[in-house]
């Protein structure tokens, strides 16, 4: 009886996930892809996506090997894994989904308000070490990282640091949460997180790349206008050859209904 | 009948003696697998797999030291003067940079032509070091110059204090900062949790009442059961602020906060294992030093704790070893700033927090993946001393001493 059940399952699993699509890579991008995976199998009973986790290398390096159909990837494809898979006879395409803004945040008791993208890449590196220097009170500055598996860390590194390594023994945190928690709760720390993790607890800081001149505050509305510079695009990628199975998922994605899900995840919508 | 009997008594012997083996083999597999993967890590170029530095061949410096590579990335290091080379401004060239200086059309069909504009730009600059992959680096090109690289040494490994695996192009995995902050934050938490336990396992098992032992040592044990992550999120928000507020901190996430939480982690096994150990003690012994006059608390510290003196111990050894492997409570608590601890009250970074954190991004069988295998193979060596000092302690006579 036990041995007709457990090949039953495993028999329907196979089926399920022949007929599935199936999505993996970024942790970032996967709440939102459940969300969108949730509200497409709302829509079309028939239809089954899955949706696991892992980290964009993870996701690109899946669909190398054909055990995924999208990609879903918080950065952009790198130059190697492109090559690779052109060498697997595969090219893949890339969609925009949504885009994540990120937030430079500080205690409310802080009284500083604005930095320069110079002055961040000097916090964070180790340059500047006191909040006298920036024009707040004689503080001692301590900065609050993700963890280096996080995508959020390498975009931070990328855009903000200009690829400079951040400084040695940074305070890394295991979850954005948990940032929030700790920038809340230490009087002198900075830290960087997604849009949809600001709360009362954090203040957040306006941010000026082009020396000081004009300093943009962190709303969804400056990120949509292109004026807020921590910007981020969220990829899907698939194979061409896959197209016409992903397609009907990616525009449901792109539809209205799919970028109104994005708003509420907390990522900034497309269009 | 009888055979039938003797037959199926067989088929469960051998049943059992296969587990046993399974079990055997597949620890043994495991510990192969840990050293397998880790021990790879000294084969790997210092400089990131599949990618070199190159120089203009006027250019006199041959090879950069690890930390030299990570400070000219930096912009700590600008001028190839202080490296032995000619008073120049360094130039640093990534990659990535020849997609902004050239249209993909450029670059030709199937990038062809991509080692002859990188050729160029390293001749037309002699002040460059540029990081490029091999499969398009100017290799037979005059005037360029590859800097040799060298393996990665136990002593980069086990002597260097700058934990960066994720630095490129030279990552940094020097782990005396992880091995300290791990032992600091053990060592500590036992010491706080030590007097605290033997307390209250001395209570539980002399002073209390039957009805309050029953009713507390199920709760104490029950303290066990709660999961780490649990603890984890409690230190986050209730101790933080308590350590940062009372010590005057200007960070509340420390190696003294991760001890606490971990203090009390080790509480329910050292109390569990060294309230059994007690309650041995037999009755005769105690009533023979009662009779003599002493007092419950000379009968206690005379006969019970020198009776008992290694199941405590175990009981010690057994909470270093919860302490040594605790892994989510101390991410989420010491704040995991790889430095070397100088104190108490400054962020540490432990091993299995280094894990825990890092392996999922770790591209596969690179040299980061490896170093954290390597690590586990530490973590791994301590938890078996560990054990080992147990086993030994809990095998000696117990009356000695009496």
């Amino acid at each position: 009886m036990k041995k007709i059940i457990l090949t039953s399952i495993a028999l329907l699993t196979i089926t399920l996930s022949l007929s599935a699509q199936r999505i993996k890579g970024s942790d970032t991008v996967l709440p939102l892809s459940q969300k969108e995976a949730e509200a497409y199998k709302k829509a079309n009973p028939s239809s089954s996506v899955s949706v696991t986790g892992g980290g964009s290398g993870v996701g690109l390096s899946a669909l190398l090997a054909g055990t995924t159909d999208i990609a879903q990837a918080s950065r952009k494809i790198k130059f190697d894994e492109k090559q690779k898979l052109k060498k697997g006879g595969k090219v893949a395409k890339e969609v925009i989904v949504a885009y994540d803004a990120l937030a430079v945040v500080v205690n409310p008791a802080n009284k500083v308000s604005k930095l320069t993208r110079e002055q961040l890449e000097g916090i964070f590196t180790g340059k500047i070490t006191n909040w006298k220097e920036l024009g707040g009170e004689n503080l001692k500055i301590v900065p609050y990282s993700r963890e280096t598996s996080s995508g959020t860390y390498e975009f931070f590194k990328e855009h903000v640091l200009n690829n400079k390594n951040y400084l040695n023994g940074i305070m890394s945190m295991p979850a954005t949460g948990a940032i929030v928690q700790s920038v809340s709760q230490t009087k002198g720390a900075i830290g960087y997180i997604g849009f949809a993790y600001l709360s009362k607890g954090v203040k957040t800081i306006s941010v000026s790349y082009n020396a000081g001149k004009t300093y943009i505050s962190p709303s969804v509305a400056n990120a949509k206008n292109k004026t807020y510079p921590i910007v981020r695009p969220l990829f899907y990628y698939y194979e061409t050859k896959s197209q016409t199975k992903v397609k009907p998922f990616i525009n449901y994605v792109l539809s209205s209904a799919g970028q109104k899900i994005v708003s509420e995840v907390g990522y900034i919508p497309v269009k | 009948m009888k055979k039938i009997k003797r037959i199926l008594e067989r088929i469960v012997e051998s049943i059992l003696t296969v587990s046993g083996a399974v079990t055997s083999i597949a620890i043994l597999l495991i510990i192969v697998f840990l050293f397998k993967e880790g021990l790879g890590l000294f084969n790997s170029p210092s400089v990131e797999k599949g990618y070199s530095l190159y120089v203009n061949s006027k250019n006199p410096v041959d090879q950069l030291s690890t930390i030299d590579t990570k400070q000219i990335f930096d912009s700590e290091l600008t001028n190839w003067k202080e490296l032995g080379g000619g008073n120049q401004e360094i130039k640093i060239f990534r990659f990535d940079e020849l997609f902004n200086l050239y249209s993909e059309e450029e670059l030709g069909e199937e990038y062809s032509l991509i080692p002859e504009k990188l050729g160029e730009i390293i001749i037309n600059n002699p002040n460059i070091v540029a990081y490029l992959p091999d499969e398009y680096a100017p290799t037979d090109v005059q005037g360029v110059k590859v800097l040799a690289s060298k393996n990665i040494s136990l002593i980069d490994f086990f002597g260097g204090k700058q934990w960066m695996p994720t630095s490129t192009p030279s990552p940094l995995f020097g782990v005396l900062p992880l091995i300290l902050g791990t032992l600091l934050v053990s060592i500590i938490a036992i010491l706080i949790a030590l007097p605290l336990g033997l307390g209250v396992a001395i209570y539980l098992s002399e002073l209390a009442g039957e009805r309050t032992r029953k009713l507390m040592k199920p709760t104490i044990e029950l303290l066990a059961g709660i999961p780490s992550v649990v603890y984890g999120f409690f230190g986050l928000v209730v101790l933080v602020p308590i350590v940062q507020n009372i010590f005057g901190l200007s960070v509340g996430e420390t190696a003294f906060t991760g001890s606490l939480i971990l203090a009390i982690m080790a509480l329910p096994t050292i109390i569990t294992v060294a309230e059994d150990a007690m309650r041995n003690t037999p009755r005769d012994m105690r009533e023979a030093s009662l009779a003599l006059g002493a007092s419950q608390w000379q009968t206690i510290y005379k006969v019970v704790i020198p009776y008992s003196a290694s199941g405590i111990s175990a009981a010690v050894v057994l909470g270093i070893g919860r302490a040594i492997g605790e892994t989510m409570a101390v991410l989420m608590v010491t704040g995991n700033a790889a430095v070397m601890p100088h104190s108490l009250f400054e962020s540490v970074r432990t091993i299995p927090a280094t894990i825990a954190a890092e392996l999922g991004e770790a591209p596969a069988h690179g040299p980061h993946y490896q170093a954290l295998f390597l690590l586990g193979c530490i973590l791994f060596i301590i938890t078996m001393i560990i054990s080992i000092t147990a086993e030994v302690i809990s095998k000696k006579q117990p009356n000695k001493g009496v």
